[in-house]
């Protein structure tokens, strides 16, 4: 028997309609755990690294992690994986909600898709019956509006629906795959779905998940849910509300949004607006919020409510997390957050990336008040900020006149266009749109993750080591006294000795030895995160998370059987950073491309950043040029990787 | 008439605390699991989210007595505005749905305050449900120490209607005969 994990993959042909369950390798979960570990060896494997992000061997695949479905607090995420048409670099995008553990419930670790299906269809798994079903009567219906339909005629409440909008059926690089309060936004991964002819696939299952020491297991949960309750009493001081508990910033409960309306830029991550904040737009944004907000929910098995319950007069209920409120508002210059709950609203049925797309929206409007575009462009389009962006929203998604070159993203439309419009391009790493953030003095632990993150998404590689140093010794001892999460001592003496000012101030300090080692303890727990299906916000993202690398081996060892030591999940997560990096690596991936924004921070230090990636590289183990080496590969279980790149030509000199 | 010390477990369900994330459901599976723990699967919890986020319905329901057939007619709540589903708040493993009803073998399921020995000091899904939508409380209450006349009626009543009078008849002289 498997413990942990189901040990089926559900494979779908779509060209042929033909459905198996495929026993997979134990081996293979030794070696990769599950989740993004498994789905990237799956990628390597399957398909050469010339084919179009479109092509119909292209596997797409939704996978549930390795503690997915399990007691284990906030396992619940979904890693949809792909190579993404926007970055053409391998896609991960992840979401939480319910259907990871349905999935699992129903007897699959994954499910992966290939060729594509002539027809618009929908994929119904109830337990060991799989059904490819006519989607015809979904097209053009929206994201939220689909999951509810399909509940409905398969009249099955417990359902989970995870379903792409317009957008996603018309291939806009930015679509993204919703599932209730969840989605998976980042990387054009709904363009695939929508490419193979997905709409929405349903799951609802009724199986049971066997624990390999089931007394011991609980008791590990047990305890990690208690320091939950633990952390939402005692929110950690001295840094900003968002950063004091755990979960995905709670932007939902959370209504003083001075820190994000004046320290994130408005239109297309240009404006910083230091006084925007003021007691008037508080009282209004605050009344706007409470009630539109209807409950602030959960995805499966986790306490935080990250997420909401949208109800705005007059348009149809939705659900919203994180940061999306105020996405629209600021790239537009809006000063009403009603219009944020409305377009969001429109927004999530489209099933588009909230990032990606209202940047894409004031690139636009950039454009054209440099006259790069022109009128024409633009005919029928309203002149007022609120009614423009509804506008383009519409013409993005149906990829009509402008609406089809903007569609995909900042990067491909600005090449399109020409004339000049790279220049306005100009937030984006490995082609995709970033946070809209503009900082002054560099930071060499976020300089790393910016430059040399595969997710191309920071918020999903960042956590556990603070942003900023505390002020005083005072603050810093206390942040110290409790900090169980640190693998090692080591990284408490540098909160200590960090400064504002001075030597042991940003850029030099943390040093680039320490940045690095900094950069790997977070890109490590948010690798273990992404193979075990456990949501970052109670793990890598938060400062003091319930989970770390202490107690991550207990649990995966109680829960699977399998011998798990700190030494065993260090390497697992080497394995699985330099299998990703490899599958980029063949697609083109170099060191050339690992390059922050430029306007990212005002003082920048040309030299630094280059001894920071050279410390970095020699860490991992990679070549100078972000490749892994052959000794490395071989190290990590990786020989046919190596091999590979050595034949290819990418591996140099054995 | 003699008293007697009855202790009486409550479980206060405050909707509007619940944040939908059925983490009741799957330790309640985990719980009942045999061995204790060795799986999970909410299809077999005896606690239920009733859970439909775009109308703002959270309702958890524990299971109740099994029933052999639906009633005859269902109801369905509306409280302040807000319509429930169809016998939404009924305990019942019932005909009528699939609800508290064992995956595999159809047989119903029923709270059981996750009794264990020795006593846990409140049901499990209590425990994990940190946002106190479920608040445990208990208190004892006196009753009378007779047995009514009219409990014995309804309960061979139901044994008839299951069995019929002369398999009912036949037991109990069986048993008066070794007693």
């Amino acid at each position: 028997m498997r413990y942990g994990e189901t040990g089926f993959n559900l494979e779908i042909d779509l060209t042929k309609g033909n459905i198996e369950r495929v026993e997979t390798d134990p081996r293979d979960t030794e070696l990769h755990l599950g989740g993004l570990g498994t789905n990237a060896k799956i990628l390597w494997n399957r398909v050469p690294p010339e084919i179009d992000p479109f092509d119909k061997d292209i596997p797409l695949m939704f996978s549930t992690g390795l503690l997915g479905g399990t007691m284990a607090p906030g396992a619940n995420r979904t890693i949809v994986t792909a190579y993404s048409p926007q970055t053409l670099l391998m896609g991960y995008s992840m979401m939480g909600g319910f259907w990871a553990p349905e999935l699992k419930y129903a007897g699959y670790d994954k499910v992966i898709f290939r060729g594509k299906s002539p027809e618009l269809v929908y994929i119904w798994i109830h337990n060991d019956k799989v059904e490819i079903r006519d989607a015809s009567h979904l097209k053009g219906k929206g994201a939220v509006e689909t999951q509810e339909i399909i509940r409905k005629e398969l009249n099955q409440p417990n359902a989970q629906v995870a379903a792409i909008g317009l957008a996603g059926e018309n291939r806009v690089l930015m679509a993204s795959i919703e599932q209730g309060r969840s989605s998976a936004s980042r990387l054009g991964l709904g363009a695939v779905m929508g490419d193979k002819g997905i709409k929405a696939i349903a799951v609802r299952g009724t199986k049971d998940i066997n624990l390999a020491r089931p007394a011991e297991f609980m008791e590990l949960c047990n305890e990690v849910m208690h320091y939950i309750k633990y952390r939402n009493d005692n929110p950690v001081p001295n840094v900003m509300t968002i950063l004091q508990g755990l979960g995905s910033p709670q932007e939902m409960l959370h209504v003083d949004e001075k820190w994000h309306t004046e320290n994130f830029v408005w239109g297309n991550a240009r404006v910083r607006r230091k006084d925007f904040w003021n007691k008037e737009i508080e009282e209004k944004w605050k009344s706007v919020q409470l009630n539109v907000r209807k409950r602030l929910i959960s995805c499966y098995n986790c306490p935080m409510k990250c997420g909401a319950i949208i109800s705005v007069p007059g348009i149809s209920t939705y659900m919203m997390k994180c940061f999306s409120k105020l996405t629209y508002s600021m790239a537009a210059f809006v000063e009403d957050l009603d219009f944020g709950f409305r377009i969001a609203q429109r927004a999530t049925e489209y099933g588009v990336d909230g990032f990606s797309v209202p940047q894409t929206m004031a690139f636009a409007f950039e454009l054209k008040e440099a006259g790069i575009l022109t009128d024409a462009d633009f005919e029928g389009c309203p002149a007022d900020n609120e009614g423009r962006f509804y506008w383009l929203l519409d013409r993005i998604v149906r990829r009509e006149g402008i609406g089809d070159i903007l569609a995909d993203g900042t990067y491909w439309a600005a090449k399109k266009i020409g004339k000049g419009a790279e220049e306005f391009a100009h937030n984006n790493i490995k082609k995709h749109e970033q946070l809209p953030l503009k900082l002054g003095m560099l930071n060499p632990v976020y300089f790393l993750m910016y430059a040399t993150g595969e997710k191309i998404n920071i918020t999903q590689i960042e956590g556990q080591f603070p942003q900023t140093p505390f002020a005083t010794m005072e603050e810093r001892e206390e942040f110290i006294r409790d900090w169980i999460q640190v693998p090692d001592d080591k990284f408490k003496q540098i909160v200590l000795d960090w400064e504002f000012r001075g030597e042991r101030a940003n850029p030099y300090y943390p040093t680039v030895d320490m940045s690095v080692d900094i950069v790997d303890w977070q890109e490590m727990m948010h690798y273990i995160d992404d193979a075990l299906g456990v949501c970052a916000g109670l793990s890598s993202f938060p400062l003091k998370p319930p989970y770390h690398i202490h107690n991550y081996p207990k649990l995966i060892s109680a829960a699977t059987g399998i011998d798990m030591d700190e030494e065993g999940l260090r390497k697992v997560y080497k394995r699985n950073r330099s299998l990703v990096r490899a599958v980029n690596v063949r697609r083109g991936l170099r060191r050339a491309d690992e390059k922050p924004p430029e306007d990212h921070w005002k003082k920048r230090f040309p030299e630094l950043e280059e001894k920071l990636l050279d410390a970095y590289y020699k860490f991992k183990g990679w070549d100078n040029d972000g490749i892994p080496t052959k000794e490395t590969l071989q190290e990590l279980d990786l020989g046919y990787v190596a091999e590979d790149l050595e034949k290819r030509g990418i591996i140099k000199n054995g | 008439m003699a008293k007697i010390k009855k202790k009486i477990k409550t479980i206060k369900i405050d909707l509007d605390k619940c944040n939908g994330c059925r983490a009741c459901e799957a330790v309640c599976a985990a719980f009942h699991a045999n061995p204790k723990y060795s799986s999970v699967n909410p299809a077999r919890s005896r606690i239920r989210m009733i859970r439909d986020p775009i109308r703002d319905v959270y309702v958890p329901v524990y299971a109740g007595e099994y029933t052999p057939a639906e009633c005859m007619g269902r109801d369905k709540y509306v409280i302040d505005g807000k319509e429930y589903d169809e016998c939404g708040f009924c305990r019942a493993s019932c005909p009528s749905r699939d609800a508290f009803k064992e995956p595999d073998s159809g047989l119903p399921l029923k709270c059981d305050m996750c009794e264990e020995d020795p006593p846990r000091e409140k049901p499990l899904c209590v425990e994990w449900c940190i946002n106190d939508a479920l608040i445990y409380e208990e208190r004892e209450e006196e009753v009378d120490e007779e047995v009514k006349p009219e409990d014995v009626e309804v309960g061979l009543q139901a044994m008839i209607n299951k069995y019929g009078m002369e398999k009912v008849m036949d037991t109990v002289a069986r048993i008066s005969q070794k007693e």
